[in-house]
């Protein structure tokens, strides 16, 4: 397989809602990292989409519908979906675009507009349950995660204020992001005081619902050497997606992240990832689905988290830093573009280009993931100067 | 290239403007009637609820005892046996006090909302439902539970014939 580089990014605003349509917000994104990279759509040989459901919008065929925003028009064109997992699947997708030696470049866009759909985006979800045996008792996806949360609470035995910090963490982090939505300096004290939604979830421990696209733009190792002298490598990616029955798995540990971190890991050669993974951005659409996820990366030991974040090493100065860009907690969850954000973080971060938010530590080697679905969806990728 | 890029696009619209009609918006309700089959297993599975009766699949291959239950074995990948009668007892595996509607609005009156394993599956096999008849501050991981059932009268062969569970 051929080595593939991540050598341009661009993102938009993220918003709970935007006069742009996804189309729009798509090109915005897309045309920001062609112009980061020095191409023109001449230059483009295949597009990627990643977008969520097309519930959100109401547009049936969406990948279709954002083709063009995209810069997909007659062009090898495909749009990929993984619910909430997708923003990080769509630069896997193009990955293996570029390393098959099928294309030089691929243009990878994830999108996402919430806002649409009245009364709340949230009711989309609901049509991802049973519709026999579940959706008759009512269920949302904030059960789902309420239900995990307090699972891991108690089998770790893990304080609802030590994953506060993580939301206190995050926002302050986004502080510093140009296009977050509610970054903020708040204390652990307003997380735990915030409206109560699925206890234990609060209104502080989650993401808000928002509109944005974020790309990036990949190319061959000949082709990136024209383009940059200073590319960056994607060296690992990894997908797993766990059983359906999600009330037949302990929900205390996401071993399908597991599974995609060591897929990624084989391929990248990393045996030892604390020492070889310099900085992460993991998916945080909750507080405790970073801590979650960080166990399943196997950055932290099982209920290890809680006290890695308690102890400073995940903060932008510490020996981890997690979430520098202010996660999806501080600069906005629109799904599939939430996870890419991700992917362009660690394209800035690596090539010391984050401004105020590089984090201290000389970093050589990142990783992005993302979750989706039923809790059953992990998709990771680790990039390399 | 972030610290070298001089601006990020995106027009915000606030509430006020929503309200204040500074933008126009198409609205537009849609209304799609499905009809779902059951299915094989889960078609018995609900005539079970019916009788009062809880009912899983063996897999003969793994030894596991699954509910819900299925015609396949998704690990072995193979039909399952047998169907088994389970108990209408379990273990709460974990829970959650619900202050929203699946619209996102709030609810006036929190519903208790758990995941149950059930007493005769295999370990962890649990199922969705609701918690009644107990505070939700006295709600324990752990803590022994067992199905209220509607009266026979009403019940239809859905996952609502049982009205939910309780501290056994």
């Amino acid at each position: 397989m051929r080595r593939v580089a991540v050598i341009g990014a661009g993102m938009t605003k993220f918003r709970r809602r935007m006069l742009e349509t996804g189309r729009e917000l798509s090109f915005e994104a897309s045309r920001m990292a062609m112009d980061s990279a020095g191409m023109e759509m001449k230059d483009v040989e295949s597009v990627v989409m990643g977008t969520a459901p097309d519930a959100f919008d109401g547009v049936h065929m969406k990948g279709e519908y954002l083709m063009d925003g995209a810069g997909g028009t007659n062009l090898p064109y495909s749009r990929v979906y993984v619910g909430g997992g997708t923003g990080v699947f769509v630069p896997v997708a193009g990955w293996w675009h570029v390393a098959s030696g099928m294309f030089d470049t691929c243009l990878v866009v994830g999108e996402e507009k919430m806002s649409p759909l009245r009364p709340h985006p949230q009711y989309a979800f609901w049509s991802i349950f049973d519709h026999t045996i579940e959706r008759p008792l009512g269920v949302t996806l904030l059960w789902i995660f309420s239900l995990e949360m307090r699972r891991y609470m108690a089998v770790h035995k893990v304080k609802e204020e030590d994953i506060a910090l993580v939301s206190v963490k995050n926002k302050g982090n986004a502080m510093d992001h140009p296009c977050a939505q509610i970054p903020g300096r708040i204390t652990v004290d307003d997380v735990m005081k915030s409206e109560p939604i699925c206890l234990p979830v609060k209104r502080l421990d989650v993401s808000p619902t928002s509109d944005g696209a974020a790309a990036v733009m990949l190319a061959s190792e000949d082709v990136a050497r024209k383009y940059t002298d200073d590319p960056v490598w994607i060296d690992g990616v990894g997908w797993n997606v766990d059983t359906q029955y999600w009330t037949n798995r302990d929900l205390y540990y996401p071993r399908y992240v597991e599974e995609a971190a060591r897929m990624a890991y084989r391929m990248a050669k990393v045996d030892n990832p604390r020492k070889q993974i310099d900085f992460a951005e993991v998916y945080d659409p909750f507080d405790y689905k970073e801590l979650h996820h960080l166990e399943g990366v196997l950055l932290a030991d099982k209920g290890g988290a809680p006290k890695l974040t308690r102890d400073g090493v995940t903060q932008r100065d510490g020996d981890l830093p997690v979430n520098p860009s202010g996660g999806l907690l501080g600069v906005g969850n629109p799904i599939a573009a939430a996870g890419t954000m991700k992917v362009c973080e660690l394209f800035w971060q690596l090539r010391g280009e984050a401004g105020k938010r590089q984090v201290k530590k000389e970093v050589n080697r990142g990783l992005a993931q993302a979750w989706g679905d039923l809790l059953q969806v992990g998709t990771v990728i680790t990039m390399k100067r | 290239m972030s610290s070298k890029i001089k601006e990020y696009r995106g027009t915000e619209i606030g509430l006020d403007e929503v309200k204040a009609g500074k933008y126009l918006f198409t609205n537009y309700d849609t209304v799609l009637r499905y009809s779902w089959t059951s299915g094989v297993a889960i078609s018995r599975f609900l005539s079970g609820l019916k009788e009062g009766q809880l009912w899983a699949r063996k897999c003969n291959n793994c030894g596991r005892t699954l509910i819900p239950p299925r015609m396949y074995c998704e690990e072995c990948y193979r039909p399952t046996d047998e169907w088994v009668r389970v108990k209408d007892t379990g273990t709460v595996n974990t829970f959650s006090i619900s202050y929203v509607n699946n619209d996102a609005s709030r609810r006036k009156k929190p519903i208790l909302v758990s995941v149950i394993d059930i007493d005769g599956a295999s370990p962890g096999m649990g199922i969705l439902h609701l918690l009644g008849g107990v505070e939700p501050k006295k709600v324990r991981v752990g803590m022994k539970v067992k199905a209220v059932w509607k009266k026979k009268s009403e019940r239809e062969g859905a996952i609502t014939d049982i009205d939910h569970f309780e501290p056994a």
